[in-house]
């Protein structure tokens, strides 16, 4: 019997139906239980989102009061980073394509695989439980800063241990691939020989494995404040809110990294592909990827340059700031180069693609007005502070994960979706994004702070740009998340590599068989070699 | 159509090991953050931390490390043992390690409830009377030992299903990697006592 008959979807093990895939161990059920799991929570926490701009749409109260506003804020903060952003690329296309991509039959450890999406459902559940029980919804923002944290009277206990789970999950994704990359390369795949998503994946998961503990053992301290009464960050029994502070970016900024990084390799791989030539500076690209992930390490502090720090220290996190800077712009330069003089091919995948290179632009550039001291002690903490992020985690890895599922869409589904109504779905998005996120930088500007409920009147006009702009970019989200499910179910036969990609993952079935590779391929040539088609 | 087909057994005894190594940084991670909020604290509370880690009993730190140590070295011993094939010595060497962990979690309690009923403990009436910096170093006194006490549990349970494992012969000879893992872990929770002990008994 050979068990590679059929693809992934037909053998299900050893039970039926919903069992058969929550007990799966097979890398590419499990990338899908989470794609299924992050697009119910992310559709959740964009609702959020548009009620909180459709209350921002006039001054005052417009349809919630500003407790709810600050439950809601919390909630689609938290939600969206630790439940959609962190885990979002990674987890579905690494765990779906990782093994695919370098030549493997699965990860390394794939229980594990399993256990950590376990993890991921548990910590989800046990995060959204603070919605009802208790005190009412945490107020604090996702950041859960002390000592409001722990003097809140809101249910803020199962929020932090939720992300503390969430750690955990993340952490031991991260440890699955990095041991997957350094064991089950295919033969004649070196390092360099591996295609870039892997290389982003293999920077991320050392970030998820070094940084997240620090945030596990500092929620987990938040937990002995407010069970303890020990004290460690409240001023009032002699602790220091600044230290919380530290602690909390030591992890949550290299989580940007987390976030980014894998974003920025979804474009390394659909440039190439659709530029029909071999990525520009390929070396530059990875050593840039490690650069972040080791630069991004140490400049957390520019989050807290009104927080109170010695000069020199606010210095070296500016200047820290700015370096780490450098290896995203080389990356921006390589991607250009390699679309100069290619014979480009206009689809889905490479719209969104060019549109991330856009935003990640003007994401990057008002990092930096965030990172010069001067500048942001004028707009720390105001909506320009939002946009910017919004620009990055939205608009490059929200960009990136649309970008990679119309990518990979043919190859995990094995069927084509509608390209005119993902392309219709690709312009209502944008469209919308600019539209929300752009007056913000502005009103920012103008003084007005983050995270109220309420705004003077003459934040009014940009405030309703912003909240119009909402509404089109949720329209654009329906018409593409409508458009995949029904070509999910009805779409045409997608051949085996409908792009003409070079990669591994083309050469194998759409949707692929359940050991991916008859044979374990050789590779001879490195990723992106368009001189032999 | 095969519809019960599972993967084909995949071992790979070099990729555990590289797990285990890579969890015992986050392990450790995990332990730094509690360092440095240590490091902060006490360079405030510098004369408040001397007084109060002289109401520890060195005594008995000294015994759970000198205990740790010599679970330490059984547990390596019973990696070596179980590759000549020894299987009783390896059960007797892990059973010895996990009997050792005990002891130093009963120590642990006495330890903690002498404190305890004191009144030594986050929030109770007597440290509020000695200040800040005293509640502040029981308070790290409780929370890093006792997670390093939950990590003691941990350990225990990975050595328990190890030597399952071993009395099973799932662990041999020729196939002992979950053994060696099980060491190690063992090892890193030795080590971070090991750092505990100067941090909160010796230095004064």
């Amino acid at each position: 019997m050979n068990i590679n008959q059929g693809s992934f979807y037909d053998n299900h093990g050893k039970y039926k139906g919903i069992l058969g895939w929550i007990t799966s161990t097979d890398h590419k059920r499990i990338g899908l239980l989470y794609l299924y799991s992050i697009m119910v929570v992310f559709v959740m926490a964009a609702i959020l989102g548009l009620l909180m701009k459709i209350e921002l749409i006039a001054p005052g109260k417009t349809i919630m009061d500003a407790k709810t506003y600050n439950g809601l804020f919390t909630l689609h903060g938290i939600t969206m980073i630790f439940l959609v952003v962190i885990p979002g690329l990674p987890a579905v296309f690494g765990n779906f394509m990782l093994p695919l991509m370098i030549g493997a039959k699965d990860v390394a450890f794939p229980r594990l695989n399993l256990f950590s999406w376990w993890l991921y459902v548990f910590g989800a559940l046990v995060a959204i439980t603070s919605q009802f029980m208790g005190g009412g919804p945490p107020d604090t923002g996702w950041t859960f800063y002390a000592p409001y944290s722990f003097r809140t009277s809101t249910n803020m206990l199962p929020a932090v241990m939720g992300a503390f789970i969430l750690g955990f999950s993340s952490i031991l994704t991260g440890l699955n691939f990095i041991v997957t990359m350094h064991r089950m390369r295919a033969p004649g795949m070196s390092w360099l020989k591996m295609p870039l998503f892997p290389w982003a994946l293999y920077g991320t998961a050392w970030i998820q494995l070094l940084a997240t503990p620090i945030i596990g053992i500092t929620l987990l301290m938040v937990v002995g404040e407010r069970v303890l009464n020990i004290g460690f960050f409240d001023p009032a029994l002699g602790g220091d809110p600044v230290l919380y502070q530290h602690l909390f970016w030591i992890y949550s900024h290299p989580a940007v990294y987390i976030m980014i990084l894998p974003a920025m390799g979804v474009i390394s791989e659909i440039l190439p592909t659709f530029a029909r030539k071999s990525i520009f500076g390929y070396k530059a690209i990875v050593v840039s990827t490690m650069l972040i992930a080791i630069v991004g390490y140490f400049v957390w502090g520019h989050h807290m340059y009104t927080a109170g720090m010695s000069s020199t220290a606010l210095f070296v996190f500016s200047f820290l700031s700015f370096l780490v800077a450098i290896p995203s712009a080389i990356k921006v330069f390589n991607w250009l180069s390699t679309l100069y003089k290619g014979s480009i091919r206009m689809e889905p995948p490479f719209y969104w693609a060019t549109s991330f290179l856009f935003v990640f632009m003007i994401g990057g550039l008002s990092g930096l007005v965030l990172g010069a001291l001067a500048t942001d002690m004028h707009v720390h903490d105001t909506a320009f502070v939002v946009a910017h992020f919004h620009y990055i985690v939205f608009g490059g890895v929200g960009f990136a994960f649309f970008g990679a599922i119309h990518y990979w869409f043919p190859k995990i589904f094995g069927r084509m979706y509608d390209k005119g109504w993902a392309t219709t779905g690709w312009v209502v998005f944008f469209i919308g994004f600019l539209t929300l996120y752009t007056p913000m930088f502005y009103l920012g500007i103008a003084g007005m702070p983050r995270r109220y409920f309420d705004y003077l009147p003459q934040f009014h006009g940009g405030n309703i740009l912003s909240s119009f702009g909402a509404i089109i970019m949720v329209a654009g989200l329906g018409i593409i998340i409508i458009n995949l499910f029904r070509s999910a179910r009805y779409g045409p036969k997608a051949e085996m590599s409908p792009w003409g990609g070079t990669t591994l993952e083309w050469t194998v079935p759409s949707p692929p068989p359940l050991e991916n590779f008859e044979n374990i391929p050789t590779v001879t040539h490195r990723p992106y070699d368009y001189s032999k088609k | 159509m095969s519809q019960t087909a599972t993967h084909a057994e995949h071992f790979d005894a070099t990729a555990s090991k590289i797990g285990m190594w890579l969890f015992i940084f986050t392990e450790l991670l995990l332990f730094g953050g509690l360092f440095i909020v240590y490091s902060v604290i006490r360079f405030s509370n510098q004369v408040a931390f001397h007084l109060a880690a002289e109401e520890l009993s060195v005594s008995m730190g000294a015994v759970n490390t000198v205990l740790l140590l010599i679970s330490s070295m059984t547990i390596a011993m019973s990696v070596s043992s179980v590759q000549f094939g020894n299987k009783k010595l390896t059960l007797f060497l892990i059973s010895i390690t996990i009997l050792i962990g005990l002891v130093f979690l009963v120590n642990k309690y006495f330890e903690w409830s002498t404190k305890i009923e004191h009144g030594l403990y986050p929030g109770s009436s007597v440290l509020q009377g000695f200040g800040n910096g005293d509640t502040l170093f029981f308070g790290l006194y409780f929370f890093m030992t006792g997670l390093h006490a939950l990590h003691i549990v941990a350990g225990i349970s990975i050595l328990a299903w190890v030597l399952k494992r071993v009395a099973d012969d799932n662990i041999h000879a020729g196939h002992f990697v979950h053994l060696e893992n099980g060491a190690l872990y063992w090892h890193l929770v030795d080590v971070i006592w090991i750092f505990l002990f100067p941090l909160f008994y010796l230095i004064s």
